[in-house]
């Protein structure tokens, strides 16, 4: 399948990603060849082939419930570009 | 024998003798990162202060008759990737060109309550995604060998450091062959452990089930003492193998005799150049003279593996790369409401990062997800499935790195996949979660290094590092990336 730069530009948007016009075609093209890689896949029969979706075999790693120390709230804010009160300071969320 | 052409167990033995000081040492290597890295580009922070205090604070406690650990100040440098607390890291990337963290990444933990000072911070393609370092938001890597060469990548900082004498070690970071190209191209030693065997606690995610930190070093030996102060389970990170790691150390054995060593017929095709084949064909002879068993293996499912590889790489990173919006740390752009200012921030990321978040989230989507990334998990199945079978038949498999030596800087390729093809020989053991190392085999026409990898069964990072050290002590006694140094000084624009 073809990438298109309609369709580039609906994936960033859905990615919150800024594209230039000039960026969304260059992607298209770049895209589909990698795309035309994957589609190779296609020709193995992987029926009954369980995905390997982890690099380890391990489930459910639990540790125990108890209190530990965690960073302190002025470490975690110390980067954010914009603070009030101790939250994190965004433009406007919710419409007036 | 200049001081920075030691290995990290010369360094140590001399140290513990008392017959050079950590401070020395340290102060060395800082000036000739002082003189040399304008040139050869390798990184991005230089911590001189605090890896000063942590060599003068290994002198002190040597000098009181403590017990130290063997590698106390012996400094090393690290890829920008992997999280400082109170040093700048940038993953490469305009988004965090000036963040601080609060908190160290596990191995960094591991590395300071070892004693190990920290040169600083290198540079590497942009959040790991690129094979040439030249994707980093601020500047080119040059190849120590060749200055018009790239020095490989995401890891590019890290393995020119370590081949330019500009730090004894560096750790870097495997996707898809991150570390064991950079070794290649830069002629130094790179291991990439089984999944799982070292903390990603710290290191920036790139695909969460793939991503490996390991060192670059100067010979075989050094690796192993690396790894035994980063490798072992770590309770903050979920997908750490459960259990301390072994000493790796008691894997340097030079024992030719009972090893089994399988050639993988589909990595020595017209994709991996002549002169490359033949290096690494030639090592393999060198083995069986020595008493090795060496066979020709398949892994059948070979040809998919690039395929299946960008599939999830970019699904799983584009996943990962979604906290970088402005919000709570990093740069934030300007925009009238957060959608706006998500992605005006976000329109500061590279085009590679950028291409790789748009695949990822199309082959995310609820009806691609089974046509494209299942398909792939799939296929990654089959994948393990060659590694387990062929492992049944021989120890270790040994194969190249690199279709080429080093590639010039700026190449032109003609299409995405060509670039891509840089990590024909590497993407499939990462997929795997295998250990494989890479290290010097030969030279090229045009002088610079041939890289050979011994990929091993998962867990296998013994093995991995058994059969490297006997390769080397058959080919490069004196270590492979110190004897492919041996000489040469550093040409970049004639310094």
């Amino acid at each position: 399948m073809k990438f298109t730069p309609e369709q580039v530009r609906a994936l960033a948007g859905q990615a919150r990603l800024g594209l230039t016009d000039e960026e969304a075609e260059r992607l298209a093209a770049q895209l589909t060849d990698v795309l035309q890689e994957a589609e190779r896949l296609k020709e193995l029969d992987v029926e009954g082939v369980e995905p390997t979706l982890f690099g380890v075999q391990l489930v459910n790693v639990w540790r125990d419930d108890a209190v530990e120390a965690s960073l302190p709230r002025d470490a975690a804010l110390a980067a954010a570009p914009d603070v009030q009160d101790g939250f994190v300071k965004v433009p406007r969320i919710v419409e007036e | 024998m200049e001081l920075h052409d030691l290995t990290v167990r010369e360094l140590r033995q001399r140290l513990a003798a008392k017959e050079v000081s950590s401070a020395e040492v340290t102060e060395h290597v800082l000036r000739r990162i002082e003189q040399l890295d304008p040139h050869v580009g390798a990184y991005l922070t230089v911590t001189a202060d605090e890896a000063l205090a942590a060599a003068k604070a290994a002198d002190e406690a040597r000098a009181r008759g403590e017990a130290v650990h063997p590698l106390a100040g012996v400094p090393g440098g690290l890829k920008d990737n992997i999280v400082t607390e109170g040093v700048r890291t940038t993953a490469g990337s305009r988004v965090l060109e000036n963040w601080t963290p609060p908190y160290d990444a596990t191995v960094v933990r591991r590395l300071k309550d070892a004693g190990v000072p920290v040169l600083g911070k290198t540079n590497m393609d942009e959040f790991a995604m690129g094979s040439s370092t030249e994707t980093s938001a601020f500047k080119k890597t040059r190849n120590p060998w060749d200055a018009g060469r790239a020095p490989g990548g995401s890891s590019g900082g890290s393995a020119a450091a370590v081949a330019a004498g500009m730090g004894y070690w560096a750790l870097g970071s495997d996707t898809g062959g991150s570390i064991r190209q950079p070794a290649a191209f830069c002629g130094v030693v790179g291991m990439k452990p089984t999944y799982g065997l070292v903390s990603r606690f710290g290191l920036i995610a790139m695909a969460s089930s793939l991503d490996q930190i390991g060192p670059f070093t100067r010979d075989v030996a050094d690796a192993a003492e690396l790894l035994n102060v980063i490798a072992g389970h770590d309770p903050k990170d979920s997908t750490s193998a459960p259990g301390r790691a072994p000493d790796f150390t008691a894997a340097l054995k030079a024992e030719a005799k009972g090893l089994r060593i399988g050639l993988p017929k589909e990595y020595f095709t017209e994709g991996i150049s002549a002169e490359v084949q033949a290096a690494v064909r030639q090592a393999a002879a060198e083995l069986e003279r020595a008493g090795a068993t060496v066979e020709e293996v398949s892994l059948p499912h070979a040809e998919y593996a690039l395929g299946a590889y960008y599939m999830i790489v970019s699904a799983e990173s584009s996943s990962n790369l979604g906290r970088y919006d402005g919000v709570r740390y990093g740069r934030r752009e300007a925009g009238a409401d957060v959608p706006a200012m998500m992605t005006a921030t976000r329109a500061l990321l590279g085009p590679e990062v950028k291409r790789r978040i748009v695949l990822g989230t199309f082959v995310r989507g609820k009806e691609r997800l089974p046509e494209y990334y299942m398909r792939a998990a799939r296929v990654r199945t089959l994948l393990r499935r060659d590694f387990e079978q062929a492992f049944e038949k021989v120890d270790v498999l040994l194969t190249p790195v690199t279709p080429t030596t080093a590639f010039p800087l700026g190449r032109r390729v003609r299409s995405q996949m060509e670039a891509y093809a840089a990590d024909i020989c590497t993407v499939a053991v990462n997929l795997a979660g295998l250990p494989a190392l890479s290290m010097p085999c030969g030279v090229g026409a045009d002088g610079l290094p041939i890289g050979l990898q011994f990929i091993g069964p998962a867990f296998g990072d013994a093995q991995v590092l058994q059969a490297a050290y006997t390769y080397e002590q058959l080919a490069w006694p004196e270590g492979a990336g110190r004897a492919w140094r041996a000489g040469k000084e550093v040409d970049v624009d004639g310094h």
